[in-house]
């Protein structure tokens, strides 16, 4: 009796169960493929480095728009943008550009944005109105990047006069200026030395091609990973842009330590001092 | 020649798509710019992989105008002209797996060794997987590692590594399934199959001139659809057919030849 029941359950329902069991096999592949397919990508996508053309929208919608077509690269007239091959780890297809061998040269018509037909460059990040009200390609928006300086490298720090990325920079007076101050080593010298403005650098990497030292002193990285975020309650009061922030806080935003509640204790006016 | 004559025209618009596209950008003629995944037809008609553009819409992207449009013309013409003509006459990975397919037949590797077998719907599972996997990790996941694209872009920008994904769809073609990527792997494939379900150009068999040779059903790719071969007279109907016309160069009877979707007789 016992020894057919198995038998008994396979000849009730065999197409359902066999049904069943393909579905539930087919699932598992998939879920197998999905894991180890879905590990590929994440490992390839950790490029936290790579510089975009100008007019690129936030990187996680780039990776999800660029169709990898390769228009933006034939577009551009320096050769400067390459899509990433397998093996360049960085997100395969996607293009990307290397100042130190092949800057971004700013051009005014900005070629490799209009290429695009995903809208991976976006023209409105890179265009301001006219006179006449009407959208104007203007390189100057371009926001790629952000050049920074080590200073420990940089001769122009070490009191040695050099100008090379200043001369170099499209924006020059706007994006780098020149600090004058006096080079208290020697006593009797002055330092000429680079500073980066966040506001009007575009991240062209001009500067960093220029730069004389063996391996650049000032370099391109993406914004995101150059700059820091203040915190908003930091204003300076001084500044009247900054000022006007203030009147956006609406809500209270005092730090609530676990020291808040209890009441600051006023030792300075005790009896014993 | 007469027997090789859909082989050689097929070699010769897939490599001179190829070709077009390279020059695009090597030597900056406006022919063909972009690649397979999004071009530009003398600069004015936008061309895009709609799959692509899928997967672009499950990783939860808006895409500009002109990609949209460029998919819906992709899809109209593959739509209407009907079998998976991408496949056989476009896509640069058809030759490669045409090689490993012929050089597995040469050495005999199904006669003498149990071939593996795969179900023919995988590619409609790794569709699928594609797009979840896009909504996940809100990226275009098969072109993530698509050797079509590795092998395209490869070919007008430089391959760099990208020759080891070719390399292993020719290794997986020749060692394990025959047939294996483009006829049960390829998602893009896939898509195709689906979208040319109800196209117009169709092969045609004639069961009363067929001699029953089956030297059509050896030479297909996808045999499953000439599942009428010896049964009866009728048109190719399976959107998985890539109209390369190998069954109608080795037929010697005139039993198999392109025809379209209307037609009732053979």
């Amino acid at each position: 009796m016992l020894k057919n029941k198995p038998d008994n359950d396979e000849v009730t329902m065999p197409e359902r169960r066999e049904f069943l069991l393909k579905t539930f096999k087919s699932l598992g592949l998939a879920a197998t493929g999905g894991l180890v397919w879905s590990g590929v990508i994440e490992e390839g996508r950790s490029a936290p480095l790579i510089l975009r053309p100008p007019g690129a929208v936030t990187e996680k919608e780039f990776l999800a728009t660029c169709s990898k077509c390769g228009m933006c690269t034939e577009a551009c007239p320096y050769n400067a943008l390459a899509l990433a091959k397998p093996g360049d780890n960085k997100p395969i297809g996607t293009p990307y550009f290397i100042p130190r061998t092949n800057p971004c040269y700013m051009c005014k018509d900005i070629p490799c944005v209009p290429a695009c037909p995903t809208g991976s460059l976006d023209k409105d990040l890179v265009s301001d109105k006219d006179e006449n009200g009407n959208n104007k390609l203007n390189i100057n928006l371009a926001k790629m990047g952000l050049a920074v300086i080590d200073r420990e490298t940089c001769i122009a720090y070490a009191g040695i006069q050099c100008d090379a990325c200043y001369r170099a920079c499209p924006l020059i007076d706007k994006a780098i200026t020149v600090d004058y101050t006096r080079n208290i080593r020697t006593g009797k010298h002055a330092m000429l030395a680079p500073v980066v403005h966040s506001n009007s650098c575009t991240g062209c990497g001009l500067c960093e091609k220029a730069c004389i030292t063996d391996k650049a002193a000032i370099f391109v990285l993406p914004r995101k990973i150059a700059m820091g975020e203040s915190s908003e309650r930091y204003i300076r009061g001084w500044d009247e842009r900054d000022e006007e922030r203030m009147k956006e806080v609406t809500e209270d935003i005092t730090t609530q330590t676990p020291r808040s509640d209890r009441s600051a204790v006023d030792y300075l006016n005790q009896e014993e001092f | 020649m007469h027997k090789y004559r859909y082989q050689i025209s097929r070699r010769i618009t897939q490599t001179a798509i190829l070709f077009l596209f390279f020059a695009g950008n090597a030597f900056g003629w406006n022919v063909l710019r972009g690649n397979l995944s999004s071009a530009n037809v003398l600069n004015t008609i936008p061309l895009t992989d709609p799959f692509t553009v899928l997967q672009s819409y499950s990783a939860g992207a808006s895409l500009a105008t002109d990609a949209i449009i460029g998919a819906i013309i992709i899809i109209l013409f593959y739509a209407l002209v009907g079998g998976r003509i991408y496949c056989g006459w476009v896509c640069p990975v058809n030759m490669v797996t045409d090689l490993a397919n012929k050089l597995r037949t040469a050495l005999k590797f199904d006669e003498k060794v149990t071939p593996w077998k795969m179900n023919r719907g995988t590619r409609y599972w790794v569709i699928a997987l594609s797009l979840i996997l896009s909504s996940l990790l809100s990226i275009a996941a098969f072109e993530w590692i698509s050797p079509i694209g590795a092998m395209h872009r490869g070919i007008i920008y430089g391959f760099g590594f990208g020759w080891t994904f070719v390399l292993a769809v020719f290794l997986f073609d020749l060692f394990a399934v025959k047939n294996g990527f483009c006829g049960h792997l390829c998602p893009l494939g896939g898509f195709y199959s689906l979208i040319s379900r109800f196209g117009f150009l169709r092969i045609g068999y004639d069961k009363d001139k067929c001699t029953m040779c089956m030297k059509c059903i050896d030479i297909c790719p996808e045999k499953q659809v000439l599942h009428m071969v010896g049964n009866r007279s009728g048109v190719v109907m399976s959107g998985e057919c890539i109209n390369c016309g190998r069954c109608i160069e080795v037929c010697n009877d005139n039993a198999v030849k392109f025809s379209n979707i209307y037609s009732k007789n053979i």
